[in-house]
């Protein structure tokens, strides 16, 4: 195998795992930045990836895969959003409920899927790659420009001060997870029709866990957030690669040990990283 | 719905005031029950345009209450809301907004990292969607030149001091299109200094025909500012007079229902000792930066020393820092000539300092134990509380009636909840707790803010006693009157520095007023 290759090879293979990694991370970035926290991105994509593949291998349709998949992303967020916005209840558990359930509910459901291989598939590197790019830097505008983008920051660092000012509170949270649920859904479409057109139990991997902690690596900046999921995939990807001379087991933990490390360095408190100020609490009108 | 109540006229009080046309604003015979209180009683209330309209009342009589049901935070049990002569139902504060009513609450409701053009154009959809930010700018200019609100619209909330805030807060209710604007107790983030600008802003928007609610429990604004006082006792309204027909005496006698004896008993300090000691202390803000910057201070047995200052000039760090709960990076604390720099806050208690913190619900006590349990918080380690590992319940509760006695605490037993007292209550109970051990040093951090006149006095004598009992008293207090009151020496902080401390005879307020904005040497 010819030096130059096996590099062009690692960079298209680290491109195509960074695109799911990126459109969760954009959807998550953008639910934090409304002040909700959604550790339920694991589960949202591996329902996304199980619906994608059954409709795709149903239809002959990946599109039609990946448009329900986003479907189905978006409505398990509706859940997280409506026990956390409307019930109030802690919001990191009612996300790691989110996971457990997503993983739980796919495994049972893809049984009958395992090992049926899938004729149409996306190719990995496509308009999802671009598209994510699109939507980091429209994102980006959308935040830092707009008023949306002060509406959503504002309701995110003190819902009380766009509350005063008749924002919907709720309405714009819900909105902002949905959005999230959305793109999990998308990503996770990407890893069952293209990636590995296949669907397997648990073929997520922990990406979803490694998109939270690239949420918060990039700060909550869009932009920032497709550095972050290319360096991510490329280490997803290289975890495979360097099979041949570490341990697998090594290698698999290392994105999260990775993970771990950029969070240790990027750490100082919540404040040091200015993560929304309102991130993780529910907000009762009246209540400061 | 009719808010007409049966054997009760819906007519506003009688009043003496020059009419002025039909009000801008009235609120008719408007009720407000809470779980066991009655906030507002059929207050009724006229508003006209071009008046600053003083609405006057102790902590608890139901101002706060009003103006929220005003602005659509709450909604009335009964009652009407006539704007421009037309009925209208208030949902939401969009709804508020939309009939021109603003309000400046008093803590402010601002985005702390955004910059004052971003928390401006927050909901505010005639802007466009694109570079809200920058097209609001040019409003905020505006406003800013024809009210003498000056703002930087490219600043960042967190840069800004109190009054830049107030400020803010006033320009998005102007920009907004309010012609009725609240204010909820403006001046008490404000210097003396500060308090006459506020007030020539307020001049101007009268002149232009706005309508000013102004909610206070300081007489003296009263005839600074208003035009009409309405007092509130209670949740109801005790009258709505002109401001120029009433003195001080005559407002007291309304808002408490009795007179009030406004000094206090006061034996001449004899100070003599040291009993806390800072020395060129220096300590960082929750985000790092400096908030005390080299601040020397020291506080004699027996003597009361005032901290004023205006609101986030480095009290918050220097309470912190002397009672153990924040590091210093350098300097010296010393209680009783021992040293206790960072020393833990449990080591700084047993060395004699007592604390009644700033956040009496969250930090003082723990909302959720019972009367009892907190009465012993400070002591529960050692006996007579304490045998070996467990907790001699019987010595706590006879401790807890003793001292639910002794400090007046009002509450059904002491097994109950502290969460259930009222807040005059619970400070209270924090006193009892500090002051039972009789400590030498007492580090106190607004201790009367928020409490109703009964129980500020109550506390006040509290403290005067143990000063007179040879306790040094560290009393900070945003509240000048208070500090005034209280103290034998008044020190003055200015960005984490002393910037001064004067013998309180000599402490004017025009004098300390220089010192808080840092304009004196």
């Amino acid at each position: 195998m010819e030096e130059g290759n096996w590099i062009l090879a690692t960079v298209i293979r680290a491109v195509a795992l960074g695109t799911p990694i990126l459109w969760g991370t954009l959807g998550e970035i953008t639910a934090e930045r409304s002040g909700v926290i959604n550790l339920g991105v694991e589960g949202m994509m591996i329902l996304g990836a199980l619906a994608a593949f059954v409709v795709a291998h149903l239809t002959g349709q990946p599109t039609a895969g990946l448009v329900v998949a986003a479907a189905v992303g978006g409505a398990a967020a509706l859940l997280h959003a409506f026990i956390s916005i409307t019930l109030r209840a802690n919001q990191y558990v009612s996300g790691l409920a989110l996971t457990m359930f997503g993983l739980g509910l796919a495994g049972l459901l893809g049984r009958g899927w395992e090992g049926r291989p899938l004729l149409d598939t996306l190719p990995e590197i496509s308009a999802l790659t671009y598209a994510g790019l699109g939507v980091a830097v429209a994102l980006w505008v959308v935040f830092y420009h707009t008023r949306w983008g002060i509406v959503l920051r504002s309701v995110g660092e003190m819902p009380a001060a766009a509350d005063a000012l008749g924002v919907n509170v709720a309405l714009v949270r819900y909105l902002a997870v949905a959005f999230g649920g959305v793109m999990a859904g998308a990503a996770g479409a990407f890893l069952s029709l293209a990636y590995r057109p296949a669907w397997t139990e648990g073929m997520t991997a922990g990406m979803g866990w490694i998109v939270i902690a690239i949420a918060i690596f990039a700060a909550w900046d869009p932009l920032r957030a497709v550095a972050g999921a290319l360096l991510f995939g490329a280490l997803f990807h290289l975890s495979f690669r360097l099979q041949a001379w570490v341990a697998p087991e090594l290698l698999k933990m290392m994105p999260f040990a990775f993970t771990i490390l950029a969070l240790a360095a990027t750490a100082g408190g919540r404040r040091g990283l200015g993560a929304p100020e309102a991130l993780g609490t529910p907000y009762v009108t009246g209540e400061r | 719905m009719n808010g007409v109540t049966a054997g009760r006229s819906s007519h506003p009080p009688p009043e003496a005031g020059a009419p002025n046309g039909a009000p801008l604003l009235a609120l008719r015979d408007i009720t407000k029950r809470f779980p066991g209180v009655l906030a507002n009683d059929r207050v009724t209330l006229e508003v006209r345009a071009g008046e600053v309209h003083a609405l006057l009342g102790e902590n608890g009589a139901g101002k706060t209450t009003l103006v929220n049901v005003l602005y659509g935070l709450y909604q009335p049990d009964a009652g009407e809301i006539v704007v421009d002569g037309r009925r209208v139902r208030i949902r939401s504060p969009r709804d508020a907004i939309a009939c021109g009513i603003g309000m400046v609450p008093q803590h402010f409701l601002l985005v702390r990292r955004h910059t004052v053009a971003e928390n401006i154009a927050l909901g505010l959809p005639q802007e466009g969607l694109l570079r809200p930010a920058r097209r609001v700018e040019r409003r905020i200019v505006e406003f800013a030149t024809r009210y003498g609100l000056t703002a930087d619209p490219g600043a960042r909330i967190w840069e800004l001091s109190p009054s830049e805030h107030q400020r803010v807060e006033i320009l998005k209710a102007l920009i907004r299109g309010a012609r009725i604007l609240v204010l909820d107790e403006p001046t008490s983030v404000l210097a003396p200094q500060e308090v006459s600008g506020l007030f020539d802003v307020l001049r101007r928007m009268k002149g232009d025909g706005h309508a000013v609610i102004f909610i206070t429990h300081k007489l003296d604004e009263v005839g600074a500012i208003a035009d009409r006082v309405t007092v509130l006792r209670r949740g109801r309204v005790v009258a709505t007079v002109p401001a120029a027909d009433v003195d001080r005496r005559a407002l007291v006698q309304m808002m408490v229902g009795r007179d009030v004896e406004s000094t206090l008993p006061r034996a001449r300090a004899a100070a003599a000792g040291e009993a806390l000691a800072a020395e060129a202390l220096e300590a960082d803000n929750d985000r790092g930066a400096p908030a005390l910057r080299g601040l020397t201070l020291a506080v004699r047995r027996g003597e009361i020393v005032g901290l004023a200052g205006i609101a986030g000039n480095g009290q918050r760090e220097l309470v912190e820092v002397l009672t153990g709960l924040r590091r210093a990076v350098r300097g010296r604390v010393r209680v009783l000539g021992r040293d206790v720099t960072n020393r833990t806050a449990a080591a700084i208690c047993d060395a004699g300092v007592a604390h009644i913190p700033e956040d009496r619900v969250h930090m003082g006590v723990v909302a959720t134990m019972t009367v009892a349990e907190n009465l012993v918080l400070r002591r529960y380690r050692h006996p007579p509380f304490a045998r070996g590992p467990l907790l001699d319940y019987d010595a706590i509760m006879r401790f807890a009636r003793e001292m639910i006695a002794a400090y007046e605490i009002a509450t059904p037993a002491a097994t109950t909840p502290v969460r259930l007292l009222s807040g005059g209550n619970i400070q209270r109970l924090i006193l009892a707790r500090e002051l039972a051990a009789r400590p030498g040093v007492i580090i106190a951090a607004h201790p009367t803010s928020g409490l109703d006149v009964s129980a500020t006095e109550h506390i006040h004598r509290l403290l005067l006693r143990r000063r007179e009992e040879g306790a040094g008293v560290l009393l900070v207090s945003e509240d000048l009157d208070e500090v005034l009151a209280l103290a034998d020496r008044v020190a003055v902080i200015f960005r984490g520095r002393i910037a001064d401390v004067l013998p309180v005879g000599d402490a004017t307020p025009e004098r300390i007023g220089l010192l808080m904005t840092g304009q004196a040497a």
